[in-house]
């Protein structure tokens, strides 16, 4: 992945004398401006990244979706930091979708960091240097005699000094500098980047102010709920509508058919699900009037056997997958069979985690204006061009009609990547030819989810008399059709130890699903890492190893080079110098080594390289007689580069995750009959203040450039704490949740 | 017949069916939305507001049924941030999302007039009910002890 990209400024003269500067990126920008960098009217350059004005106030926008993970506060540090002003004369606002101007403007897979720390930074270094230039001409004296400060250009000489504002408006008529020559700050100099700030929307959000998706309120706006089958993509066969429109507040309530498209693998967000909207004048009304709702539901509508898929019928099917050759052979090397015959253990087993829903707080909504051919819409969405052109697409509507703007979002996880409520609100708001604000309830959350998958995995590995692994053989039983496996299902050909060890054999089988799956935070990882370190612990246990140093041996190994792409994970070169960092670190951190040998505690490690980071993380567990599981400890240490941003928002990042973590060890949902049997918190107990742990949190810091950490400290936590609870009890947690190994929470 | 209620020391009408729950009657008659609605059955807390001192979740209180009660929502705390515990959230940072934040500030708030210094295991019990799908769990501890002790205005007469 190619992180220095070109990319190219614009700037512009602000109506009333400022300065705004834009960015563009090369060649995103030829690609979506149709060859040509748009030169845009200032006066409306919300475009702009940078505005200051006469008056000295300065604006820099947030390009991306505020989900939670501080990018509305940590994007703007970066432009600070080199325009070279105070943290504290700077105003944030959040832009609009404009890609062609901003670049990519998604949340997800922990790409904030590692997209825009050069660019941002170089925004604001072109910012500072057109101060300069501007200053230095105004005082006829040698641009290198100038310096900045908190937002002022000095000259010392002369002991001389101007405002930006006061520099704007001559400014804002200069050449662009070029941004190969534009000087980066050396980050010893670094006043912004590296100290904890502040979410900037705290003083709005404490004191209840409008930020979120469900806050939106436009003049005329109707309230939505839109019911659909409980069992995915079944249709309307007929409902008791005009009983529903004549209930308190309701103004419409119609079928709609929706476009679901089919197929052995179901797309994340494939086409409009049928249902019924009610659009009444308060969100109230419209909820209070489902609850007389009645529909008669064709719920093999989408799929004959829609109605028939459970949880069991899965489980049931994958052990029996399980015990046959894998489907399909994803990387394959040396004699894995071979090699388990000669070898002086063999190490078994089976491992099983079920569906997840994201259940971020605040639910799917979207509030969307449908007027005379043209799109206005208010989202939560994490990836609001994808929306934009999925809407146009089931719409068909030009996207270039369609305007989106983004609040701040009340937890993403990955659920918001998808654009399904985005789509319904659009919907319905061109139906009912008014603004509409479409809310799901929680129930609709649950039973509407882009789930986490399920998956199944069968493990052996040979340990030769020395207790080095000779061979390793996984097979994964997952969701999809033929080779194809449904979204976020997937495991990676090489996955962790592919080309450490000199035979193995990585392969899956796949089997339908009628459902939705989609990515959450770290996806993949999140289930595939539970597995593998989990596994690992066992087969160092069974080789009367330390899994430290089994982990670390591994990563020591000469690396066997592989057909094809360079070994990856999500497309980057893995370096295990990385990952052995982290893992030492976190053991030195929590004692590994020296760790005290108690009854009924017990301490595991585990780590993993994803989405760019790195992280080693350690649990330590009590474990009482009534194998109820407390989580007492967890380090962590997390490698993403050189450079850590905003220490508030980074250890929150790591606090979260490891929150989430362990919520991943205690929740399932399961299907009955096509439908999920949980519909809300109550039956789906998200983990609570009294459960968190204390945390240790750490970051090594590498040469490396800066990247993400939405994601990488999620998956090492949950095999930690199932180590940890095997070294306190014996027992091996292999299915998940805990309470199918036999645990609770304590 | 509209209902009388008396919301952050104000007093108010609203025309809105008495089993209305109270979170609607906030967020969509009064146009408080601090107040937020998570799951609309108790099991998250987001909905937390205050009625003559007592936390209760809004989303399953008939507004009929605190008609001439004393009732403080997020917005009541101040409307400038300057109430203890807004304070205490804005300098731990303690939200991520923030959308479970206004339940969370009013269970504390509660739970500080109740018991002016609470120990780790008093705060553990009274927000056991209210769920951050973020985790922010640590820092909210942080801040509720950071703002124990202040003086705080009275959240009944
Ligand atoms: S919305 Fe009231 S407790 Fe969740
Ligand atoms: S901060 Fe997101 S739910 Fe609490």
């Amino acid at each position: 992945m190619q992180f220095n990209r070109r990319h190219f400024l614009q700037l512009s003269a602000l109506a009333g004398g400022g300065l705004a500067l834009g960015l563009y990126e090369h060649p995103l920008a030829y690609a979506l401006g149709g060859g040509q960098p748009e030169r845009r009217d200032p006066a409306l350059s919300p475009r702009a990244f940078i505005q200051i004005e006469p008056s000295g106030k300065i604006t820099i926008m947030a390009k991306n979706p505020e989900i939670g993970q501080g990018v509305r506060t940590m994007l703007p540090m970066l432009i600070a930091e080199e325009l070279d002003v105070e943290w504290s004369q700077v105003h944030v606002e959040q832009a609009s979708l404009d890609e062609t101007a901003y670049g990519a403007q998604f949340a997800g897979g922990s790409m904030s960091t590692p997209l825009n720390w050069d660019p941002l930074r170089h925004v604001g270094a072109a910012g500072r240097q057109l101060m300069i230039t501007a200053a230095a001409k105004r005082w006829s004296v040698p641009e290198k005699e100038c310096t900045t400060g908190a937002g002022r250009v000095l000259h010392a000489a002369s002991q001389r000094s101007l405002g930006y504002g006061e520099l704007a408006e001559a400014a804002a008529r200069l050449p662009l500098p070029d941004p190969e020559s534009l000087q980066m700050k050396d980050p010893k100099e670094y006043k912004i980047i590296g100290k904890f700030t502040k979410g900037v929307d705290n003083p709005a959000l404490l004191t209840g102010k409008r930020l979120f998706g469900i806050d939106v309120k436009v003049p005329g706006m109707l309230h939505a709920v839109y019911q659909k089958c409980p069992v995915f993509a079944g249709k309307v066969k007929q409902a008791n509508l005009d009983e529903i429109k004549s209930m308190p507040g309701v103004r419409h309530a119609f079928i709609v058919d929706g476009s679901v498209r089919g197929g052995p693998v179901v797309d994340s967000d494939p086409g409009l699900e049928p249902g019924v909207a009610i659009v009444a004048e308060t969100w109230w009304q419209a909820q209070a009037a489902r609850r007389a709702l009645k529909v008669e539901w064709d719920t093999a509508a989408g799929s004959p056997t829609a109605a028939t898929q459970s949880s069991k019928g899965f489980d049931d099917k994958a052990a029996q997958l399980l015990k046959q050759p894998p489907g399909h052979t994803l990387r394959s090397y040396g004699d894995v069979d071979a090699a388990c015959k000669s070898a002086a253990k063999i190490v078994e087993a089976s491992y099983a985690y079920p569906f997840l829903v994201h259940g971020a707080l605040e639910p799917q909504n979207t509030t969307a204006h449908f007027d005379n051919g043209k799109l206005e819409i208010w989202t939560t969405s994490q990836a609001p061009g994808g929306g934009r052109g999925y809407v146009a697409r089931e719409m068909g509507i030009d996207a270039a009609n369609i305007t989106i703007h983004l609040t701040r979002t009340g937890g993403g996880f990955g659920r918001r990547l998808m654009n399904d409520y985005m789509l319904e609100a659009a919907w319905i708001s061109r139906e009912v030819k008014a603004p509409v604000q479409v809310l799901w309830s929680r129930e609709d959350d649950f039973a509407h989810d882009a789930y986490r998958p399920a998956g199944w995995h069968g493990l052996k590995a040979g340990v030769d008399a020395q207790g080095h692994i000779v061979a390793w053989r996984q097979h994964m039983v997952t969701f999809g059709s033929g080779e194809k496996t449904a979204p976020s299902a997937g495991i990676s050909a090489d996955e962790f130890p592919s080309g450490r060890v000199p035979n193995y054999f990585i392969g899956h089988s796949t089997m339908p699903l009628w459902l939705r799956t989609g990515p959450m935070r770290a996806p993949g990882a999140n289930a595939i890492c539970f597995v593998g370190q989990s596994f690992l612990d066992e087969v160092a246990r069974a080789a009367g190893r330390d899994p430290l140093d089994l982990q670390l041996e591994l990563l020591a190994a000469k690396e066997i080079p592989m057909p094809g792409e360079q070994r990856n994970r999500g497309g980057y070169i893995f370096k295990p110098e990385r990952l052995a960092g982290v893992l030492q670190q976190v053991a030195e951190e929590s004692g590994w080594k020296n760790r005290k040998r108690q009854k009924g505690t017990g301490m595991g490690i585990a780590a993993y390289a994803c989405h760019l980071g790195y992280c080693a993380e350690v649990a330590e567990v009590t474990v009482n007689a009534s194998n109820q599981v407390r989580v007492t400890r967890v380090w962590a240490v997390t490698d993403v580069g050189h450079q850590i941003i905003n220490p508030s928002g980074a250890r929150a990042q790591v606090e979260g995750a490891i929150v989430e973590g362990m919520g991943h060890t205690m929740l399932e949902v399961t299907m009955a009959g096509g439908q999920m049997a949980q519909s809300n918190y109550l039956q789906y107990r998200l983990p609570r203040m009294r459960q968190t742990p204390e945390m240790h949190i750490s970051f090594r810091l590498t040469q490396n450039p800066p990247t993400g950490l939405g994601e990488p400290a999620l998956p090492p936590v949950i095999p930690a704490i199932c180590n940890a609870i095997f070294d306190a009890t014996g027992k091996r947690v292999r299915t998940l949740p805990l309470s199918k190994s036999g645990f609770s929470w304590a | 017949m509209p209902l009388k209620l008396t919301v952050n020391n104000e007093a108010v009408q609203v025309d809105a069916a008495p089993d209305t729950p109270l979170l609607w009657v906030l967020r969509e008659h009064l146009g408080l939305a601090g107040t937020k609605y998570g799951c609309g059955v108790g099991a998250c807390g987001a909905c937390t507001v205050i009625v003559d001192g007592r936390a209760v979740r809004s989303c399953l209180t008939r507004t009929g049924s605190v008609v001439g009660s004393k009732i403080t929502t997020v917005e009541g705390l101040s409307a400038d941030g300057t109430h203890p515990l807004q304070k205490a959230w804005d300098e731990v940072d303690v939200a991520q999302c923030g959308y479970c934040q206004a339940g969370q500030m009013m269970t504390a708030a509660a739970l500080l007039e109740q018991t002016p210094h609470p120990t780790d295991a008093d705060i553990e019990s009274a927000m056991d009910g209210n769920l951050c799908r973020c985790g922010t769990y640590a820092r909210i501890r942080e801040a509720i002890h950071r703002a124990a002790g202040q003086r705080m205005p009275a959240l009944r007469d």
